[in-house]
């Protein structure tokens, strides 16, 4: 889907607030939540792509102002309602409060039947596709050409995965792009390589 | 304002929030504390930079494990006893020199190769990394602190799949003869995600 969360390349965003050795925790609760979403994977309550999808249907408001681990734990608040683990009820009741939770999921896909292989050295488009469930090409990808330069073992298709449609598994390419062609006139010089799914890809001539 | 004859609720607090899913894996028999505590455990002993330092020393010191290293990441860092979850199935090693500067980003979450190089620092979940490091690089770098020379390339790499990389840093030439313990001490979480170079 074209969410909010596809952020590679938006404009308009300030400075890195960085400094060095950077905390990755700031408040005990956020470590509670990464334990509890970990601990719902562990018990196979959902997977990651499932996990990742549910973050990406956050309200675009909610997504924008959460920080990363209040977005992870929507992630788990919506998902156990939804596999019915709890009841939104429950849970509210519990937390004394209401509680924000991602919008439901448009439909996934399969892995898409005419995708081919290809080697490295390869010129490969990224084919203009709007989907709208869980894709994992970056929308400043999608139309533009670039080169296999690795192939990494199959993962299952994500499209699928995060939806509870049967995923076969399939190899993602690192694919080289140049940032002239990415962002003409707009971007810094660099190579930005991304992993691509070989469902979206398409031979380039 | 119409009165709907509902009292308004007020949004519940993160806290209060993850307290009540506490509290019902805990009340479902899932054994949310020990979990919590387990994961406090881990977090403190096990997912350090200090992995990913101890990897570059050897890459570094024994030419051997280094063409391992790059060839299969995974098997390689297995070899120091370190591990990665089922879901990572592969780790690309990147390496940095004189003239290439390699990076590491997740513009679509925040994915990271976490039990090698660490859990992934607050910035480079924020959106501002994620949003800009792809499309300028090079001010972004020089922003944290890493002016370029123009002579030096970038390359970013963005992790939208469930393989991970690691940046192998290039090695501070101040450094010769020294121990693999010395110069894991000077390797840090930004140089593996190549925001930094060692001096």
């Amino acid at each position: 889907m074209d969410g909010v969360h596809d952020m590679g390349g938006r404009q308009g965003f300030g400075r890195v607030r960085h400094k060095p050795k950077a905390e990755t925790f700031h408040a005990p609760w956020e470590k509670r939540v990464n334990a509890l979403y970990s601990l719902a994977v562990k018990h196979g309550i959902y997977n990651m792509d499932e996990y990742r999808h549910a973050i990406e249907r956050m309200e675009p408001r909610h997504y924008l102002s959460a920080s990363y681990y209040e977005r992870s734990l929507t992630s788990l608040a919506t998902l156990c309602i939804e596999k019915g683990v709890f009841t939104q009820d429950e849970l509210e009741r519990r937390a004394g409060g209401t509680v924000p939770l991602s919008l439901p999921a448009a439909p996934g896909r399969p892995n898409v039947a005419t995708r081919q292989k290809y080697k490295i050295g390869d010129r490969v488009r990224v084919r203009t596709e709007h989907v709208p469930g869980h894709v994992r090409a970056p929308g400043y990808i999608r139309g533009k050409t670039g080169i296999v330069v690795d192939i990494t073992p199959a993962y299952p298709f994500p499209d699928a995965h995060a939806h509870g449609i049967h995923a076969e598994d399939e190899p993602t390419y690192d694919v080289r792009f140049r940032t002239e062609e990415l962002w003409p006139g707009s971007a810094d010089r660099a190579e930005v390589h991304v992993g691509v799914f070989e469902s979206y890809l398409e031979p380039a001539a | 304002m119409p009165d709907t004859g509902h009292r308004q609720q007020e949004t519940a607090p993160v806290e209060r929030r993850i307290d009540a899913i506490e509290a019902i894996f805990e009340a479902r028999g899932m054994n949310a504390r020990a979990a919590i505590e387990e994961f406090e455990h881990t977090i403190e002993e096990k997912w350090l930079p200090e992995n990913g330092a101890r990897v570059v020393a050897k890459a570094w010191t024994d030419p051997a494990f280094k063409k391992r290293l790059m060839e299969n990441g995974r098997a390689a860092v297995g070899e120091l006893g370190l591990t990665m979850p089922p879901h990572h199935r592969h780790l690309i090693v990147k390496e940095n020199t004189a003239t290439l500067q390699n990076v590491i980003c997740c513009t679509l979450c925040s994915c990271t190769a976490f039990t090698i190089i660490g859990l992934p620092p607050d910035w480079y979940k924020e959106l501002e990394y994620r949003a800009r490091v792809v499309r300028q690089s090079r001010t972004v770098l020089k922003e944290m602190g890493l002016d370029l020379p123009e002579s030096v390339d970038i390359r970013v790499w963005d992790t939208t799949a469930d393989t991970r990389y690691m940046i192998l840093p290039e090695r501070p030439a101040r450094t010769a003869g020294w121990s693999e313990e010395q110069l894991a001490a000077i390797v840090t979480k930004d140089a593996m995600i190549g925001v930094a170079r060692l001096a």
